[in-house]
């Protein structure tokens, strides 16, 4: 059991943190400590291009597809230092994060050729087409439907939640392709452009007034027959695989942008006389404790090589955070009081700590509830018996 | 980097939990909890056959020379069984004698302790008045207090070898809520006591194995709470199905585990950290302590609930993991205190 780096890692450290801050300080000033994942889209377009060139946008992938090859312990350092920067997020985490991973591990040969320098070089932004009114916590429920008609895959039904379909290039798609199936069978993937006549895209309005979110419409939309990740019917398999990817590095990047938020919340007790108060000091004390177990865990979840039994850090990992990051924009509001529920100009926009008391709500919702969350660790992590299944 | 267990540790953890599931029954420690709160057998093999109780004091001590990470691997083990053992005053007097001791006092009193033959138990005060090394006032509420034959002593800043013989202490042994641990309290009238060379390295010395020991027996106590409620949960039926099929009852079930799993975080950050001698290592003890010890007590109290009228019985284990949770949240500093010290190294001082 090892925390410490090597010199040699952390000489890679100074060189990621060397490159990263003389980008926010030149070239891309401007985007330095967005925190919205809709602001600015097309600058950060170019921004995901800057990564492609300079060969960091996906480190951890092998050389040949543009990555570095990078090992688990650079990946680490590259996602802390990226957010320690004040990197706005990736506009195309999911490319680089799902898409990429999912094509590297279960696409042809022509399919890595076609997406993946692409992928790296921030050329196609990929979104993810999971979710539908029907099919939120029971994801298997999906009914989009996809046939095959003259050597074209044809689509039709409605998507939900797509995040930032409306600045995306393709979308993967999970349909229903054999007719009368039920639940994760029958499933295909599919990868679809975005930019035809059958897919219309809607926004959504959050409770912060933002419209990260999207209603992807799609009517005949279409795609060749060879756009299919895996066979006709293993839908359900390549979606699951892909999700277990989401539990990778990327975590770390995201907690740097919890640290950050906490560390707004610091300063605001400071300058406002709330670190004075006795119980807001545990309330910082028990939140800065929270953040740095989860790196901990993070760290045990990459460093588990042990895939035979449960790892139950990274079983537990999503409700942790979760839970911890809606705590945090309870905190943020107790420690900014009514300063709080007063936005800086005459729009309904929010600076990033009441941003974070309102967003943080969808933290314990999407890419699974807290409840589903727990249904999964009792069931999987400790053996419970599983939930009855009605048959409606 | 490399947070996982290598398979030297692997397989201490192993010899560790073998031996405390074998030894420490619930039957012996009953027996040791009906007496004077120790299984002395139990010690006796932990330092002799076992061969841990110096683990993480140096080779040329005695010791394996292995690290805190060494050494809450076998705390855990202990914590899981709700051993009746002195481990903890013996690892914070045996680490403070091997960090700030004099080569006479590592030479006098290292090999007994780690043999087993001379239990050590340690305290501090405030108020315990020093006039060289004569030594006058209270320690109260000292674990294995009564069974100690030599004392490790903070008073203010200065820690002293004290011999619980000597003349001018007496000891007085309490009836504790966790009868596994019984608190004693240790006067001195004008007691001579024999100054530890250097107090500072000494007393972080004892506070990293006390913290950690806690931290790490709360832990394994954690964890023994969810697996043996689990066990209950697959057998136990009511209306028809077993109880752990209620949704109501699984997500407790998972809440457990999700501590669990941070505590454990917790645990090993911040014997990392100690043995790495990182600039973390303060407030990575300071979660450590406060949260593992929560946790226990949040799995122990769950224990009961979950097992409904018989977790409540005197039969059942589970009071011994509640009461040592209870204990455990109190001992060598409250949650709150630990998160008052984690706040004010990142807000400053509360006032």
């Amino acid at each position: 059991m090892k925390l410490g780096f090597s010199p040699a890692e952390e000489a890679f450290r100074a060189e990621c943190a060397d490159w990263l801050q003389a980008q926010m300080a030149g070239p891309f000033k401007d985007i330095k400590g967005i925190s919205k994942l809709t602001a600015s889209p097309e600058r950060r377009k170019e921004w995901e291009q800057h990564l492609g060139e300079h060969r960091w946008s996906c480190i951890g992938w092998p050389v040949e597809w543009g990555g570095r090859g990078a090992s688990l312990a650079e990946q680490v350092i590259f996602a802390e230092e990226y957010a320690r920067a004040g990197v706005p997020g990736r506009v195309n985490h999911i490319g680089i994060e799902l898409a990429g991973p999912t094509i590297l591990t279960f696409g042809t040969e022509e399919q890595k050729q076609r997406f993946l320098p692409d992928i790296a070089a921030g050329r196609t932004i990929f979104c993810q087409g999971f979710s539908e009114p029907g099919a939120g916590s029971d994801l298997a429920s999906v009914r989009t439907k996809g046939r095959l008609e003259n050597g074209e895959w044809v689509v039709n039904g409605q998507k939900i939640w797509t995040s930032l379909a409306h600045i995306s290039d393709w979308i993967f798609v999970v349909t229903r392709t054999e007719e009368g199936s039920k639940g994760p069978k029958g499933l295909t993937f599919l990868m679809m452009p975005i930019d035809q006549p059958g897919i219309e895209i809607r926004g959504i309005t959050q409770i912060n007034g933002d419209a990260e979110f999207n209603e992807t419409f799609f009517t005949d939309a279409r795609c060749p027959a060879d756009s299919l990740i895996g066979g006709v019917g293993d839908g359900w398999k390549i979606a699951m695989g892909l999700l277990a990817f989401e539990r990778g590095v990327s975590t770390l990047g995201q907690q740097m942008a919890f640290r950050n938020e906490l560390d707004e919340i610091i300063a605001a007790a400071r300058a406002n006389g709330a670190a004075k108060d006795p119980l807001i000091r545990q309330r910082i004390a028990k939140a800065e404790i929270g953040l740095r177990l989860m790196r901990y865990g993070a760290l045990r979840m990459l460093s588990n090589t042990d895939h035979s039994k449960i790892d139950g850090a990274a079983l537990t990992y999503k409700i942790q955070w979760a839970t911890w990051r809606r705590g945090l924009g309870e905190l943020a509001m107790d420690v900014l009081g009514q300063a709080g529920e007063v936005a800086a100009g005459d729009e309904y926009e929010w600076d990033t700590l009441p941003n974070l008391f309102l967003y943080s709500r969808a933290d314990t919702i999407y890419g699974g509830t807290n409840q589903i969350q727990r249904n999964l660790i009792a069931e999987r992590g400790l053996g419970m018996p599983r939930e009855p299944r009605g048959d409606v | 980097m490399h947070f996982a267990f290598t398979e030297e540790q692997a397989m201490i953890a192993e010899t560790a939990r073998a031996f405390f599931a074998e030894n420490a029954t619930s039957e012996r420690t009953r027996k040791a909890m009906a007496g004077q709160g120790i299984d002395r057998a139990l010690w006796q093999a932990f330092c002799q056959e076992l061969g841990l109780s110096g683990i993480a004091i140096p080779e040329e001590l005695g010791g394996a020379g292995l690290g805190m990470v060494e050494f809450a691997i076998v705390a855990e083990a202990a914590g899981a069984q709700v051993a009746a053992i002195p481990l903890l005053g013996h690892a914070m007097a045996a680490r403070a004698i091997a960090a700030g001791g004099t080569a006479a006092q590592q030479a006098e009193w290292l090999p007994a302790m780690l043999g087993g033959e001379v239990i050590a138990a340690c305290s501090g005060s405030n108020s315990v008045a020093a006039t060289g090394d004569t030594l006058t006032g209270s320690f109260q509420f000292v674990p294995h207090g009564a069974l100690a034959q030599v004392f490790v002593l903070r008073a203010g800043a200065g820690l002293w070898i004290v011999r619980a013989d000597a003349p001018g202490v007496s000891i007085t042994g309490h009836t504790t809520m966790d009868q596994t641990r019984p608190l004693a309290t240790v006067t001195l009238d004008a007691a001579q006591g024999e100054a530890l060379a250097d107090s500072a390295a000494a007393l972080q010395a004892a506070h990293e194995a006390g913290w950690i020991c806690a931290a790490a027996e709360a832990l394994g106590g954690a964890q023994a709470c969810l697996d043996r409620t689990v066990d209950y949960a697959k057998e136990r039926v009511q209306f028809g199905r077993p109880i752990g099929s209620f949704q109501a009852y699984k997500h407790r079930l998972a809440d457990m585990m999700i501590e669990i799993e941070q505590a454990r975080s917790a645990v090993y950050w911040a014997a990392c950290a100690v043995d790495e001698q990182s600039d973390e290592a303060g407030i990575a003890l300071h979660a450590a302590k406060s949260f593992a010890a929560d946790t226990m007590f949040m799995c122990a109290g769950n224990m009961i609930q979950l097992h409904g009228g018989i977790g409540f019985t005197w039969e059942h284990d589970a009071h011994l993991y509640f009461k040592r949770a209870r204990a455990l949240q109190t001992m060598l500093g409250s949650g709150n205190a630990h998160r008052e010290q984690v706040a004010t190294m990142i807000l400053g001082e509360a006032a």
